[in-house]
């Protein structure tokens, strides 16, 4: 049998049945890792149900601090007796199965290959419990007592938990923390320690744990937005969740109980969308959060946006696709119909966040950017960084930050101006000046139309008026890819030739695959795409390196696609790696990728 | 189609109590056919609003795709406006509306933008009950695109082409009903005696006021056989009767009251007068309205006035809480919790 071992290295998943409890133990579990000081990831792999089909939770930890998906699962918690004979043939070789031994064993899954750490979880359950439905919930808790204990864990960091969780329910802590015993007391008794250890460390700083769309959310709290508008769908849902619920902390008049926000769950992405264009137009910033198809619903007014330049902001939560696709699986693969979503000649500001810390200033930032560039901003996140918990850098507001409102013409300066036309070049930058409804009473009224218009916003077919209002938002797009974010490059071997290309939640596996990359004496730099359009930083890395991955998470290529064509990049320059499976990528898989395909 | 309006203004015209003038409350000019019933509505529209001396910058008027949603252009000039696009002006409104509840909105729309295309946004909004006067300039046809029959047009009416219309018409008004639409009102737009008193009285409804307004279009609906034709409407009209809309602290005067005359208060104290033609029917009776309506459609007769109204009424913005100052006006120091708030959250993250 293989001989495996680490010490603040392994990976353990828990495949357990939706709807059970095991979620809080399993999180309870990944809470421990963190309060011990261990850097730690864990992701939930769930089903488009809400009860009774197979979850499993996967845990990595990694002293190294690595926070990206490791492939092998080095110690398997199976107690879903319906995805059990799967469960089993996942282990890796040489890896460790806990299972519930009230029940025997079946012969076909045995394994010779792996061992075998069987607790009567449900079992000591009978015996200590009296009714169903806590039988059901504390053997999630004695698995995770028997394997903290075998781990080498303190127990005292999950009876904290237990009782910090439990504080306003107190008499449940006692029922808990006696399961959570049973669990190391029966491991300790039949069982060895294991190989793999969890030893408390000083790793984790002020880092906090949390997830993307939560900081989303944050951000959109933050940054003043007042009007939330929205359709339900996952992986986005838990976006609007987090505002509406910071909202009611924060926001609610605790004398006359006004509020000052309006959430309205719309009809379909459609009116999401337009609810959002309508508040923007009116002077509220105002944004929405969905996935894949609701972005295909949202083009119509992504184009309405883009001509007739009205502020949006979209938190895209990305999800498998096509179509319906895998719901409840990520992957990075709007990005082609968000950069040109809509007929004609259209293209969309992108934002690429790749942490928690990024979902939360690059949220805030996008309603600065959409009304400096009166246009819609996608913040392309996924169902990796929106829905697990993140190890992030902690969230900051800067108190004397202002919102940024871009040019919008308040009623002294229109009193003082001899005309005003919504569509006039004043600056030389392509950004016209807006006026916000019932702010003057003669001056900087005008018609918003998705028609063509004139500097004026008049109606107009002209040709030669069309061409030079399109050709202003040309030039408005130069001047956005001036201001937008550079990507953030890393030169690892200034003599290196080498170049990865990454975005969001693929920076994690993309970074550690620089270091295995590295131990097979391929030393890569780096560029971590943070925007479209592409600064001329992008050109620059391209330019001045010969080997170049472009590392995605979707089948076509879609990012390669897009530097190709708006950077006039010779194709064969950019190579590829793609995952698209619906797991978040590894950094096994990208260098084995480029050491094959070299 | 008028290509000239003249600039000449008589210096005697009167104003408005805050001193507008009609022509503050014109638009560019209509490009639309010589004789639309649509102009018709933009004039009583404008005639609306200078009588009630509405400042022209508190008003957005809003629109979706159509020869309906062009009229924005041609009344309210000083108004800011949004066309929108094609069905989707409700959801563009509902933005609106939320970002700034100080201002009056007032949405057009054809059949055709309401009823097919937008349908689902349309039926949204009454349920939320929106803030707004959503008039209905209804043709029974597709104007802009030559003419093809809309959702409207009713069963067997008969197009210009001759073709008879075999699906069931919407009835917009019955559907505003079932929805719990809180004011229901349908016009002519050649009635204008009836048609500015309904809009006055929409402005000033709390809540989603709907006026569907037959509208003929000359040019593709207005033949023998149509039954949203000029002289079709006008032989099977039947008014509820005629209303006043009586502005808040107004004297009634006595003479305008008889026996058939109800006063509605609404919220702002202000008070509707209908002069009703019968005396079995109270416009704010749902009941009332289902039966009066039904049996109208029994004997094909188009049933006119306002039809009904929820003197309770209560709009999105009471449902939702929002705060008194308007949510476009709140600044950093009413929206940002600060860095210590997010120090403490961030705390509860670790």
């Amino acid at each position: 049998m293989i001989d495996l071992k680490g010490i603040n290295d392994v990976v353990i998943r828990f495949a357990t049945v939706n709807g059970t409890g095991s979620a809080s133990a399993n999180n309870m579990f990944a809470k421990a890792v963190y309060k011990m000081g261990v850097p730690v990831t864990p992701k939930n792999i769930f089903p488009s149900n809400i009860q009774g089909l197979p979850t499993w939770y996967e845990v990595r930890v990694s002293e190294k601090g690595y926070l990206g998906r490791r492939e092998g699962i080095d110690i398997l918690v199976a107690v879903n007796a319906q995805s059990f004979a799967k469960d089993v043939q996942s282990v890796r070789s040489g890896g460790y199965l806990m299972y519930d031994s009230t029940k025997l064993l079946a012969d076909e899954d045995k394994r010779p290959d792996i061992h075998y750490i069987g607790i009567p979880m449900m079992e000591m359950c009978i015996a200590h419990y009296n009714d169903a439905r806590t039988h059901l919930l504390m053997k999630n808790v004695i698995y995770v007592g028997a394997l903290a204990a075998l781990l080498g864990m303190e127990i005292s960091v999950f009876e904290n938990l237990i009782q910090e969780q439990f504080k306003k329910k107190e008499k449940l802590i006692p029922g808990n923390i006696q399961a959570l015993h049973l669990g190391v007391d029966y491991a300790l008794k039949n069982y060895s320690l294991l190989p793999y250890k969890i030893e408390r460390r000083d790793l984790i700083g002020d880092r906090i744990l949390i997830e993307g769309n939560n900081a989303c959310g944050l951000g959109a709290l933050f940054a003043g937005a007042t009007v939330g508008s929205w359709y339900p769908i996952t992986p986005s849902t838990s976006v609007m969740n987090a505002f509406e619920k910071w909202c009611y902390k924060f926001r609610v008049d605790p004398e006359t109980g006004e509020h000052k926000f309006a959430i309205i769950q719309a009809e379909d992405e459609l009116a999401a969308m337009g609810m959002v264009l309508g508040a923007n137009w009116n002077g509220a910033r105002s944004f929405t959060a969905t996935s894949g198809p609701g972005v295909s619903l949202m083009s119509e007014f992504l184009g309405l946006s883009y001509f007739a330049e009205i502020p949006a902001v979209l938190i895209d939560v990305q999800r498998g696709g096509p179509s319906t696709g895998m719901p409840t699986r990520t992957q990075q693969s709007d990005l082609m119909i968000a950069a040109y979503a809509s007929h004609g000649d259209t293209k969309h500001v992108l934002l690429f966040p790749s942490n928690p810390k990024e979902c939360f200033d690059m949220t805030a930032d996008a309603f600065d950017f959409a009304e400096r560039y009166q246009t819609a901003i996608l913040i392309m996140t996924d169902l990796d960084l929106g829905m697990n918990d993140h190890l992030s850098d902690p969230l900051q507001w800067d108190d004397s930050r202002m919102y940024k409102r871009g040019k919008v013409l308040t009623a002294v300066e229109l009193e003082s101006m001899k005309s005003f036309g919504r569509y006039q070049d004043v600056d030389g930058d392509g950004i016209p000046y807006r006026t916000i409804p019932g702010t003057h009473p003669t001056k900087g009224s005008y018609f918003t139309r998705g028609s063509s218009k004139d500097e004026n916003a008049k109606y107009t077919e002209e040709s030669e008026a069309y061409v030079r209002n399109v050709d202003r938002l040309a030039k408005k797009w130069l001047t956005i890819q001036k201001e937008i974010y550079p990507p953030e490059i890393t030169i690892n071997d200034k003599g290196s030739k080498k170049g990865l290309i990454f975005f969001g939640t693929s920076s994690y596996a993309a970074i550690e695959a620089i270091d295995l990359l590295a131990e097979n004496g391929l030393h890569f730099n780096a560029m971590r795409l943070k925007a479209f359009p592409f600064t001329k930083e992008v050109l620059e890395f391209i330019d001045n390196h010969d080997e170049i991955y472009v590392i995605e998470q979707n089948r076509d290529a879609q990012c390669r696609t897009i530097l190709i064509t708006e950077l006039n990049i010779n194709p064969s320059k950019l190579k590829s790696v793609l995952n698209y499976d619906g797991f978040p990528i590894t950094a096994q898989f990208i260098s084995e990728k480029i050491i094959t395909n070299r | 189609m008028t290509y000239q309006r003249p600039n000449f203004r008589h210096p005697d015209l009167p104003q408005n109590k805050i001193g507008f003038y009609r022509k503050d409350y014109e638009g560019a000019l209509s490009t639309l056919c010589a004789g639309c019933g649509h102009d018709s509505i933009s004039g009583a529209i404008i005639q609306a609003c200078y009588e009630m001396a509405i400042e022209p910058h508190r008003l957005a008027k809003l629109s979706g795709i159509g020869c309906s949603s062009k009229t924005p252009a041609y009344f309210l000039g000083n108004s800011h406006g949004f066309n929108s696009v094609h069905g989707r002006m409700p959801s563009v409104a509902t933005g609106a509306v939320m970002a700034n509840k100080d201002l009056l909105y007032l949405g057009v729309s054809g059949d055709g933008d309401t009823a097919s295309i937008g349908m689902g946004q349309f039926v949204h909004a009454i349920r939320r009950n929106l803030n707004i006067l959503y008039i209905v300039m209804n043709n029974g046809c597709y104007g802009l695109t030559k003419g093809q029959d809309s959702a409207t047009a009713d069963q067997g009416s008969i197009n210009k082409s001759g073709v008879e219309n075999s699906f069931q018409g919407i009835d917009l008004i019955g559907l505003g009903l079932e929805l719990g639409a809180t004011f229901l009102a349908r016009s002519f737009s050649g009635d204008k005696s009836q048609l500015i008193p309904l809009i006055k009285a929409g402005l000033s409804h709390p809540g989603f006021a709907l006026i569907d307004v037959i509208s003929p279009c000359v040019t593709f609906n207005n033949n023998v056989g149509s039954t949203k034709s000029y002289d079709y409407t006008r032989e099977h009209i039947e008014a509820t009767g005629s209303i006043d809309l009586v502005p808040y602290k107004s004297e009634i005067t006595h003479s305008q009251i008889d026996g058939t005359t109800q006063i509605i208060t609404l919220h702002d104290e202000s008070s509707i007068q209908v002069h009703k033609l019968s005396q079995d029917w109270d416009p704010t009776s749902k009941i009332s309205a289902y039966n009066k309506m039904h049996e109208a459609k029994t004997v094909k007769e188009i049933l006119t006035g306002l039809i009904y109204i929820d003197t309770e009424s209560k709009d999105l913005h009471s449902v939702l809480k929002t705060s008194k100052k308007p949510l476009n006006a709140l600044t950093e120091s009413d929206l940002c919790p600060g860095n210590d708030a997010l120090a403490k959250i961030c705390a509860g993250m670790r």
